[in-house]
């Protein structure tokens, strides 16, 4: 049987009034091919991180994040637990 | 005086660099595979330029974790002496052994070219071959290079003299036109307070010899030399311990 393991979706962005040169430049690419009214764009990087859960799953994810997956000087991170049905052992 | 240069999976700066410690300064360079736990023994280490781990993740952050880079800590309290080059300056600083973070450019583009730079400290193991204020032509290649911290911590840095280095005009001017990347304050190389670690983004051993354009580079090498004899002769540098992030 597998252990309980869920999926934890992880979103890293720039924080608010970092200069954030690569969405610039994909708002530029948006409007060179057309769409209009894009006032702005902020990139980012996702992580989809399966991992046993156990009661500090939270504190694991956290600690995950302002460790290694964001560096919190400049960035900030999100993230969502999803339960994951289908699991399987490895 | 030995000197070990930090290879990484992806580093690409490290025969040039070896070739600096060897052919022009003279000394002795040894190649440190990344998992390698222990430093000791060296006078120096540098950390050479590259694409580590291919820049996965964030510039520098897989080979902050890297046995090597964690041996630094112990090695830095040690009184070891430690130079990041580009790559090497953005691992120290996911490593947390220097302040702030790096940013891409702010052009969104990779830069290579011969810059200018202002030696604003000239008491380190790094530096102690250049006249106060002297103006360095260097070249640069990178990709994520703008400097970045919170403006209270730029400003206790610069305070405590942890600015070695910054982008500059030939006349040794600080302006915007003369930021390659967007730096804060033009920032091109920090240093802890009492100046044994030090990293920059321009790459003296890529302009160590007229042949390659400039001979600049040639100045931060001899600085160890002159810092060693330094030593040797019992002027021994206040060592303090890294900046935590």
């Amino acid at each position: 049987m597998s252990a309980d393991v869920r999926t934890v979706r992880i979103t890293v962005t720039l924080k608010p009034g970092v200069l954030d040169a690569p969405g610039q430049a994909i708002r530029r690419g948006l409007d060179a091919l057309g769409h209009q009214g894009v006032q702005s764009v902020r990139a980012g990087r996702y992580f989809e991180v399966q991992m046993k859960n156990d009661a500090h799953l939270d504190d694991r994810i956290r600690e995950m994040c302002e460790g290694f997956l964001a560096n919190t000087l400049i960035e900030e991170y999100r993230y969502e637990v999803v339960s994951t049905a289908f699991a399987t052992e490895g | 005086m030995d000197i070990g240069i930090i290879v990484f999976p992806g580093s690409n700066c490290d025969a040039d660099t070896s070739h600096a410690v060897r052919e022009v300064l003279g000394r002795s360079a040894y190649y440190v595979w990344h998992e390698e736990r222990t430093l000791e023994g060296l006078d120096a280490v540098i950390l050479p330029g590259g694409f580590s781990y291919g820049d996965y993740l964030r510039a520098g952050a897989i080979a902050a974790t890297s046995p090597s880079v964690r041996a630094l800590r112990p090695y830095i309290a040690g009184g070891g002496l430690v130079l990041g080059i580009c790559n090497g300056f953005q691992i120290l600083l996911e490593a947390g052994l220097l302040p702030g973070a790096m940013l891409l450019n702010a052009c969104s583009e990779f830069r290579c070219q011969f810059v200018h730079l202002r030696a604003e400290r000239v008491d380190t193991p790094f530096t102690c071959a250049l006249r106060p204020g002297q103006v360095l032509r260097l070249p640069i290649a990178h990709a994520e290079g703008r400097y970045y911290v919170d403006p209270i911590t730029g400003a206790a840095l610069a305070a405590r003299g942890q600015v070695v280095f910054r982008y500059c005009d030939a006349q040794g001017a600080v302006t915007p036109e003369a930021n390659p990347n967007g730096a804060l304050d033009g920032i091109a190389g920090v240093a802890t307070p009492s100046g044994a670690v030090l990293g920059m983004m321009p790459h003296p051993e890529r302009a160590s010899e007229d042949l390659l354009g400039s001979a600049d580079g040639r100045l931060i090498f001899s600085s160890l030399d002159r810092w060693a004899s330094g030593r040797a002769s019992g002027v021994t540098a206040d060592l303090e311990p890294a900046e935590a992030r």
